[in-house]
């Protein structure tokens, strides 16, 4: 019974920390790619465009962060301490992205500082996750109920890898967001971009995964072993499949549906990450079961969960149904 | 870059730090966030634009100070485990949870609401953009009932066990969650961030009534301003003695901190002022007033208040710190409930508008109410020391096993971009309250006609009696 209410909190988990990924994924990239575009008014619209739905969308990570320490403790304190520098970088990153929705409507002499804010911001939040993720699948070391590493373990070639990878992999979903939400040159730019950053996200991804299977002997097993792979090559096959309807979506000038195929390379990916994990919460040495809290305190959470986790994805989609459709340029709130 | 600081002390100063730049946040925005559901209720029943114009300059302010709010609590979610890993292994099991639900039921709310009440009055219409707006007043309130009970049950844990492994483990929830200073500490601090939020209102409506004694907004701020102060100072000056009731019966030696007390005395005066000194264990150059002391912590004039020798020094928090902050937090209360009394007075005799002392004194007590915030939390939780976990877990023995450098770098970078982030903020938002009210028609020119001619389209649907002047 243990190890079932275990294995269904890092389900909620893993899929808080998917839902963050994704959500606040295509926020981030948008801040990243206001660095690019040329002419306020077009920044503007763009920030506009994820203006309403940012606060929530970051709430996930919260979620992600403080359902860790409500249900799996023990992985919470030894991968904080572990991703030391990278969690601070992200935090920082965080604040000045997060302000700057507001600020920049208070200020005009100051607005470029803001606007490099927002920019930077999501720019050093998407690469500290990035390289916090790469350091996790490399594995921590752990010693009795604490983190044994040095406070510079986290950065390897292989962490600043995963580092640029997520980075591109926000900036094809912001990208391919604008080209749903905007129209006309904003539009075009954005297609410009998430060409870009599909082919250089789609490479990362390959050689992340060629890489992966060397880390360790487990990972190997698990992608290349026989009869496991028959289950495990599914994946790559289905990111194939996204890739192509990703560029079908470029190629004909779809709305919605670069969006959709590059949501679905997150799941994707994120799915082949769980592969790798499970059951380990921490490689190498910390399991899902090791690592949980006793069952009376996710049973506690587990029944809020399962009634307030449906309702909050009823009323987040409610806001996003609010504010559907096209982003018009000077839209959105200046008071 | 550590100055010679122990990675726990870099630890601890940078929590303290963190947490009172965050407080201020949410100190202000659960009372703004029901100011606005009220000012949004007004203006639907009354369809006085009054309302609606005060309800769109503060939603802005609102908005500002929220975004702060959330980037500053993210960090203190991350904290817990980057710093005081120990501390979150050992209480994630029983503290987790109520963590979990503030995320799920506050955080989410207010998140998935919160841009329908700033950008979404006309998308959805005014009934629900003002369902929007009490739902984010809920919100901000459910996060404080179930943060204050994590920290009420840090101060006084109740319902809980050890494990093996050394981990409090959950035995009874209620007991968790309704441990026995929750409810006092919850009623301070609600009552706290009203009266916060109050005395900013009504410092904004006093400098611009100093400035136009007519201008309408003005007067609407200063008044509802000082009906809070009037009522609620008085109530939280009780909630507040009841909760010093309360720590009495649990945290003995932090009440004995916060008064200076080094003897056991019955019966016991009230030190006013004087400096402890908690190595020589005296309160020097003591200003005390005989049976006071009992009288106010044990409602009986020759009841006996336990002094801090009364502990083991190795258990008891430093009076030095927590005896001033004690004091300026009850000082300003009394100072607040003052200005509510003058206002009261001042209103009776017609003069609340033009008195401009009355003014002057509202807007120097504009930020009274972070004052005592800040210094309430500090007494409470330097209070509370030397333990994270009252008596059970010290706080030495709570932080993360990192090096000094990691510890000062991160503190150094803390600073750096608060001061500088939450320092523009302020700026920002300072000069929006410096803004007049919202181009509104004078109190002395409000006639029908000028009212008509800017009330949106959807109000004179409703009200056609105020078309004809049309």
């Amino acid at each position: 019974m243990e190890t079932d209410l275990a294995f269904i909190w890092a389900g909620l988990i893993a899929f808080a920390v998917l839902a963050y990924v994704i959500l606040d994924g295509f926020d981030l990239g948008v801040g990243m790619l206001t660095a690019l575009v040329r002419g306020r008014e077009r920044r503007e619209t763009m920030m506009n465009s994820v203006a309403p739905v940012w606060d929530g969308n970051e709430t996930w990570l919260v979620l992600g962060g403080g359902g860790l320490f409500a249900v799996f403790p023990l992985a919470y304190s030894i991968v904080m301490p572990a991703l030391y520098a990278p969690i601070i970088a992200m935090l920082l990153g965080l604040i000045f992205r997060g302000v700057s929705f507001e600020f920049i409507h208070r200020t005009r002499r100051g607005r470029f500082l803001w606007e490099w804010g927002f920019a930077g911001g999501s720019l050093v939040a998407a690469l500290a996750q990035g390289v916090a993720l790469g350091a996790l699948v490399q594995g921590i070391a752990v010693e009795g109920r604490a983190y044994a590493g040095g406070w510079w373990d986290w950065l390897t070639p292989f962490s600043v890898l995963t580092g640029v990878a997520v980075a591109a992999g926000y900036a094809l979903l912001g990208a391919t967001w604008l080209i749903m939400k905007c129209e006309g040159d904003l539009q075009r730019t954005a297609r410009d971009y998430a060409w870009i950053a599909a082919a250089a996200t789609l490479a990362l991804i390959a050689v992340v995964s060629v890489i992966t299977p060397f880390l360790d002997p487990v990972y190997a097993e698990r992608w290349l072993g026989w009869p496991t792979i028959l289950f495990s090559a599914v994946v790559p096959l289905l990111v194939a499949a996204c890739a192509w309807a990703l560029y079908t979506g470029l190629v004909s000038g779809h709305d919605t549906r670069p969006f959709l195929a590059s949501l679905g390379i997150f799941a994707l990916c994120f799915i082949g990450i769980g592969i790798s994990f499970y059951p380990n919460m921490i490689p190498p040495s910390v399991s899902i079961a090791d690592a949980a809290a006793p069952d009376e305190s996710l049973w506690f959470l587990l029944v809020g969960a399962l009634v307030l986790i449906p309702l909050i994805l009823a009323y987040t989609g409610y806001a996003y149904w609010v504010f559907r459709g096209k982003v018009k340029a000077g839209e959105g709130y200046h008071a | 870059m550590t100055l010679g600081y122990a990675a726990l002390d870099l630890a601890r100063f940078q929590f303290a730090f963190t947490i009172s730049a965050h407080i201020i946040f949410p100190a202000f925005t659960i009372g703004l966030a029901s100011w606005l559901a009220v000012l949004n209720g007004l203006w639907l029943t009354t369809r006085d634009d009054g309302y609606i114009r005060l309800f769109d300059q503060w939603k802005t302010i609102f908005a500002v100070v929220f975004g702060m709010g959330v980037v500053s609590g993210i960090v203190m979610s991350y904290q817990f485990g980057t710093n005081w890993s120990v501390f979150s292994d050992k209480t994630g099991p029983v503290i987790g949870p109520l963590m979990g639900y503030e995320v799920l039921s506050a955080f989410f709310l207010e998140a998935g609401f919160l841009g329908i009440m700033l950008f979404g009055r006309e998308r959805v219409g005014h009934r629900l953009h003002f369902v929007a707006t009490l739902v984010v007043a809920a919100g901000t309130l459910f996060s404080a009932f179930w943060i204050l009970s994590v920290n009420s049950w840090m101060q006084t844990p109740a319902g809980y066990g050890v494990n093996a492994v050394g981990q409090f483990v959950p035995e009874d929830w209620w007991a968790i969650i309704f441990n026995p200073s929750f409810p006092y500490r919850l009623v301070h601090m609600v009552l706290a961030a009203y009266l916060t939020t109050a005395f900013v209102v009504g410092a904004v409506g006093a400098w611009r009534l100093l400035k136009e004694p007519a201008n309408r907004g003005a007067r609407t701020m200063f008044s509802m301003a000082m009906w809070m102060a009037l009522i609620v100072a008085p109530i939280q000056i009780v909630a507040g003695d009841l909760h010093g009731i309360n720590t009495l019966e649990h945290q003995p030696a932090k009440v004995a901190a916060m008064e200076g007390h080094f003897e056991t005395r019955a019966p016991a005066p009230l030190i006013l002022f004087g400096l402890p000194d908690d190595e020589a264990e005296v309160t020097r150059y003591a200003v005390e007033i005989p049976w006071l002391g009992s009288l106010i912590l044990t409602h009986s004039l020759d009841g006996e208040v336990k002094g801090l020798k009364a502990f083991p020094k190795e258990d008891r928090p430093k009076s030095a710190l927590i005896f001033w902050t004690f004091r300026i937090m009850v000082a300003t209360g009394v100072a607040m409930m003052a200005v509510g009394l003058w206002a009261g007075v001042a209103r009776w005799r017609g003069s609340l508008y033009s008195a401009p002392w009355l003014h002057r004194a509202a807007v120097a007590m504009g930020p009274s109410g972070f004052l005592a915030v800040l210094c309430g939390w500090i007494t409470t939780e330097a209070g509370r020391q030397p333990w994270t976990v009252h008596g059970l877990l010290r706080t030495a023995d709570s932080a993360s096993p990192l090096d000094a450098p990691a510890v000062g770098a991160s503190l150094l970078a803390f600073i750096v971009v608060y001061f500088a982030v939450f320092g523009a903020g302020t700026f920002y938002v300072l000069r929006l309250m410096g803004k007049r009210p919202e181009s509104g028609p004078d109190i002395d020119d409000l006639g029908p006609t000028r009212s008509a001619g800017i009330t949106p389209w959807p109000a004179l649907k409703r009200r056609p009696r105020a078309t004809p002047a049309e």
